[in-house]
């Protein structure tokens, strides 16, 4: 049964002032429940902003160090699970799941992707 | 980066696989009959497939699907009723309360009826065998062919398996329901037993090539993991998760670059699943709060001992003394030979091979060691250990005419070969 690493994109400019309503962190918080309920739930967590975090960069053999934030960036991640599914269908359900708990005024990009096995 | 349509079919199927032991388990309590639960579920899976791809998969798909299930079970009970006539007035009850499409359901009383049918599933009624596969079937949403699969058995032989538990369970007139009485320690072993079963047919395949059939494992995980969001007061279901955490965290260390085993001793640490380590900790601390002063179940020591093992950076730091002490306590709460076996292991490290090897030998008389390869083969590392190259060659050679696994045969002629 393969795990799925889905990492949760948010444009941060357009997120909605104030974060999640309480009525979103409700819904979340039962449909993480259930997830880990069903056994599937392995790890989850939200991000700091990005602005906090830093990019350490490998090329062609120098190292360099960029703090945030990124000007560039458009979507950041802002979170990200690891599950046990059954296939990708399934993770795909999930994933839809947890979407579907934000109100209309978001938009996020969940990217799924198998971790290798071994 | 256009969004891709999805196959509905593929979409539906996977949303029933993900919502059928609670949908089986919600209508099992109105027909009280886990095969004509399991049809009726399968109507439901029917129905969606013809009219959510017209409507759209509805907000709350699990809800939809009990919904329907439900609405057959009870036409199916009225039917029942009508045709013996006896039990109309029941009948009229259930009919003046029909379920509403829009009703949320009580996610408690969905977990209530998804406990009755692990129970039911695992109930000591029937074999060891046909609990694995019910289990598999009905709450691990395993299909009869990958169930046959991962047992190594005709798919014939399963589906037969499959249907005679379920008669038996109602031949039986076995009841739909948690044990709450007396029966429930015994009742509570039976289902652990048998998701460690299916975790162990997974870990170490008693025959054939493959050391590791990782899909039955990971299927065991999550059953335990299941268990314990239904039955979080008790110890040794979270006792058995740690285990089988801590168990499963070790998987990539477990064999070689062509798939041979590797032992504890020589795997790689840094391959250790530090995730599944965390939450076997986390399990069994678990366990050890809801144990509430009695001492600790045997899965929930066995976890103990793996924690042991997880804690050490290399297995020359593992506390030995420790995972001594804790088979002490386990020999002493479910005494068996193999239990003693591995106490001797433990002991060996802690105080010398020459200590282990007087608790192996007061072993071999043991009639139910009797052709268990790994009686030789401890015998033969400690033999090793003390300079006995001969003898310990004689006892490797035994254990590899004993064991039925290949792969494991091999590494046991390698180790004859070195002495």
């Amino acid at each position: 049964m393969p795990r799925f690493l889905t990492m949760i994109r948010v444009d941060e400019k357009n997120a909605p002032e104030g974060g999640p309503s309480p009525e979103l962190q409700e819904r979340m918080g039962a449909l993480l429940e259930e997830i880990t309920k069903a056994g599937v739930m392995l790890d989850t967590a939200g991000l700091k902003p990005v602005a906090e975090g830093s990019r350490v960069t490998w090329d062609q053999g120098e190292l360099s160090v960029t703090d945030g934030p990124f000007t560039e960036t458009k979507e950041v991640i802002g979170g990200y699970s690891i599950i046990q599914a059954k296939d990708k269908a399934e993770a795909i359900e999930w994933t839809k799941r947890f979407l579907k708990t934000h109100e209309e005024y978001w938009t996020i990009t969940a990217e799924v992707r198998e971790i290798e096995a071994g | 980066m256009s969004p891709s349509p999805e196959h509905p079919r593929r979409a539906i199927e996977t949303v029933f696989r993900m919502e059928a032991p609670r949908v089986i388990a919600g209508v099992a309590r109105i027909v009280r009959d886990v095969g004509i639960a399991e049809e009726l579920a399968q109507d439901a899976l029917v129905a969606a497939l013809e009219q959510w791809p017209e409507q759209g998969v509805p907000d709350n798909p699990g809800a939809w699907l009990m919904t329907i299930a439900k609405r057959r079970a009870i036409d199916l009970v009225r039917r029942r009723e009508r045709y013996t006539d006896k039990l109309a007035e029941m009948g009229r009850d259930l009919a003046s309360a029909p379920p509403h499409r829009d009703e949320p359901a009580d996610p408690d009383d969905i977990d209530d009826d998804l406990l009755r049918l692990v129970f039911t599933a695992c109930h000591p009624v029937l074999s060891a065998e046909a609990r694995v596969a019910l289990t598999l079937r009905l709450l691990g949403g395993l299909t009869t062919g990958e169930i046959a699969r991962a047992v190594l058995a005709p798919e014939p032989t399963v589906a037969q398996r499959i249907v005679r538990a379920k008669r038996t369970l109602a031949a039986k007139a076995v009841a739909f329901e948690v044990p709450y009485g007396p029966d429930r320690e015994a009742r509570v072993g039976s289902v652990l037993e048998v998701i460690y079963l299916i975790f162990n047919e997974g870990y170490a395949a008693t025959a054939g090539d493959d050391w590791l059939r990782p899909g039955l494992c990971e299927d065991a995980l999550r059953l335990a993991r299941v268990l314990a969001g239904l039955m979080p007061k008790e110890s040794e279901v979270h006792g058995l998760a740690a285990l089988l955490e801590l168990q499963a965290s070790r998987a990539a260390a477990r064999t070689g670059p062509s798939g041979e085993p590797v032992l504890l001793k020589d795997q790689s640490r840094a391959r250790w699943n530090q995730m599944l380590v965390r939450r076997g900790y986390a399990a069994l601390a678990r366990a050890q709060a809801t144990a509430s002063g009695r001492s600790l179940g045997p899965y929930a020591l066995q976890a103990a001992i793996a924690a042991c093992h997880a804690h050490a950076h290399t297995y020359e730091e593992t506390d030995w003394r420790q995972i001594a002490a804790l088979y002490g306590l386990l020999a002493a709460r479910a005494p068996s030979p193999v239990v003693e076996l591995n106490r001797a292991v433990a002991v060996s490290m802690a105080e010398g091979p020459a200590a282990g090897l007087a608790l192996v030998d007061a072993l071999a008389a043991e009639p139910a060691l009797r052709g268990y390869h790994l009686l030789p083969s401890v015998r033969g590392d400690l033999l090793a250990r003390l300079g006995r190259a001969a003898d310990a060659r004689a006892e490797f050679e035994r254990a590899a005419s004993l064991t039925r696994n290949g792969r494991e045969r091999a590494l046991l002629l390698a180790r004859a070969a070195g002495c």
